[in-house]
């Protein structure tokens, strides 16, 4: 068993007894290689990280506390700003547990555009991650091919929401509408030649004896020490712990779709390196299911008092106007309760609490996000290893500073 | 284990211990202390356990021991003004029974106090201190308790129900 981070080095510049040419570092909040603004205060001897200490906070906005003064609908805009690089994944997950407290069933087709999309997301989520991670090591290259996948992905979700990044696009009772008539084929041509990239990448790196250097033996995290500090997604089955959620608890007709969970008990950078370059393939396979089975019909429920009507109903059809205005003026009563949606989200399991007292707006919404719990773990990963492997060691966990601060 | 779920909701202790005898964790924790358990209910598919807040650790350290290894969530919910004013909600997974229960604490609202479940699991660390910082309860056994989120001369906690959306003025 470990233990967490339990002084402060602020506070206790020195540790106790430690020799007289140990030496405070502080790195970040502007740090390129933070992922945002993350602060890491380290005391060092000489280049080994004796301590290391994340201060956190800077990007807290009190989402959790705005949602509370919204409808339910008004929160879902916000979950797309909480985790930036997995924006649908949010939506899905919020409106997950609300439709559980409405006990709402969503139509089939609503379900599998979910799941296309939810994968779509966590493609463009572990791209950036790619990029960035071999950018961190030095390795530029990598960082523009990524990002020009990355492009292709937001395009996409470009013409399906009309916003590149902050879709709001996955709603309470199904999705917003219909994609427009050439998405599929679009997605389509889009995953058939991503295979090839993800070759590309592999090509670039896997074989690459400095990146193999920096990443092969860094960052050790045993099993049972990633459970202890709460180590969720890719690093959490890079240590050998087989748990995927939409495997094991699935959602959104996760239970359809064949999908192969990659895990890997090399427990190091590497590791998690090759398990996720595993998942960007198993993410392509569940899109060419969700494509090829893509079932007829709705894409949301019938609930005309929780979902806004038709554009052009509301406009020429006087029941649709009045569900119009009542929804944006009042929004929709739901029924008094708890319940907590856990998702297996591109960085690890997002969770949403939602409590309900039978209003309108959430009594309260709490937002369990994967960077804020496996940030704890990265002072087992570092400690007794050099300064550099720190970089590494950030890069592999794939935080993202917006979901740890809310 | 979902064979012996149903999709009925069962609200109430006696509701839940004559709905789920067989739940491991229903199990574990009446073999351990079966006063410690005060209130139980079964509903949207989700169980929860509330335990006096004086026995949340035991409760933790019960239900780990019965297979809800891994830690997931925690946090506070404010039902000021009512009495207890706090509640505390634990998330535990358990990763070989693939479920979720939810541990309830519910403690009062003047000085606020619970023992920590740090000790139990080290997860549980950031989960306290954001919990302490934005609804200032107190942590009895955590190791740093301090503010995570907000500036150390921060006054006021403002996931609680009296302190408005725009701060105070």
């Amino acid at each position: 068993m470990t233990e967490t981070i339990s002084t402060p080095i602020l506070e206790a510049p020195i540790a106790e007894g430690a020799h007289d040419q140990h030496m405070v570092l502080n790195m970040g909040p502007q740090h390129p290689a933070t992922h945002g603004v993350l602060r890491l205060v380290l005391e060092v001897d000489g280049e080994i990280v004796v301590r290391l200490y994340p201060e956190i906070g800077y990007l807290h906005t009190g989402i959790e506390k705005t949602c509370e003064a919204k409808f339910y609908q008004q929160v879902v805009p916000m979950t797309d700003r909480v985790n930036y690089l997995d924006p649908l994944s949010n939506n899905l997950c919020y409106a997950l547990a609300v439709e559980k407290l409405l006990g709402m069933e969503i139509p089939e087709k609503g379900q599998w555009l979910r799941v296309l999309l939810a994968e779509l997301s966590r493609l463009n989520s572990h791209l950036i991650w790619l990029g960035t991670h071999a950018m961190d090591i030095g390795a530029l290259t990598v960082f523009l091919y990524t990002f020009r996948e990355r492009e292709d992905i937001l395009r996409l979700f470009e013409a399906l929401a009309g916003q590149r990044m902050m879709t709001s696009y996955i709603r309470i009772g199904g999705v917003s509408m219909d994609p427009p008539l050439d998405f599929l084929a679009r997605v389509q041509s889009f995953i058939r030649t991503l295979p090839e990239k993800i070759d590309e990448y592999s090509n670039l790196l896997t074989g690459n004896p400095i990146f193999r250097n920096r990443l092969k033996d860094v960052g050790y995290l045993s099993a049972a020490d990633a459970i202890a500090l709460g180590v969720t997604g890719p690093p959490l089955r890079a240590s050998g712990v087989d748990i995927d959620l939409r495997r094991d608890m699935p959602y959104s007709s996760y239970e359809k779709f064949q999908f192969h969970v990659p895990t890997s008990t090399g427990c190091d950078c590497w590791a998690r390196y090759e398990v996720r370059l595993i998942e960007m393939r198993e993410s392509i396979k569940i899109i060419q299911q969700a494509l090829d089975g893509m079932p007829e019909g709705s894409y949301s429920a019938v609930a005309p008092k929780i979902i806004l009507p038709d554009r052009e109903k509301m406009k020429t059809q006087m029941e649709s106007l009045i569900h119009h205005f009542k929804i944006v003026t009042e929004g929709f009563a739901v029924p008094a309760g708890e319940v907590y949606q856990g998702i297996e989200a591109g960085h690890g399991q997002t969770g949403y609490y939602v409590v309900s007292d039978g209003t309108a707006k959430p009594y309260r919404v709490h937002m369990r996000y994967p960077s804020f719990a496996t940030l704890q773990a990265l002072e087992t990963m570092c400690k007794g290893r050099m300064l550099a492997d720190v970089v590494a060691v950030i890069g592999s966990i794939d935080i993202v500073l917006g979901e740890i601060d809310r | 284990m979902s064979e012996s779920l149903n999709n009925q909701d069962l609200l109430g202790k006696q509701a839940v211990l004559a709905g789920l005898p067989d739940h491991p964790a229903v199990k574990a924790i009446l073999a351990w202390n079966p006063e410690a358990l005060t209130d139980a209910k079964f509903a949207f598919a989700e169980l929860t356990l509330t335990v006096a807040a004086s026995h949340i650790r035991g409760a933790a350290e019960t239900v780990q021991a019965a297979g809800y290894n891994f830690f997931e969530d925690m946090t506070a919910v404010d039902w000021h003004p009512a009495s207890p004013r706090f509640q505390l909600s634990y998330h535990i997974l358990s990763h070989a029974l693939k479920e979720r229960i939810r541990l309830v604490a519910m403690v009062d609202g003047s000085e606020p106090l619970i023992d920590s479940i740090t000790p139990i699991w080290p997860s549980a660390n950031y989960y306290e201190r954001e919990v302490f910082d934005l609804f200032g309860i107190r942590f009895e056994g955590h190791p740093n308790l301090r503010r995570i989120m907000l500036p150390e001369e921060w006054t006021g906690h403002p996931l609680r129900k009296d302190y408005p959306v725009e701060g105070y003025r």
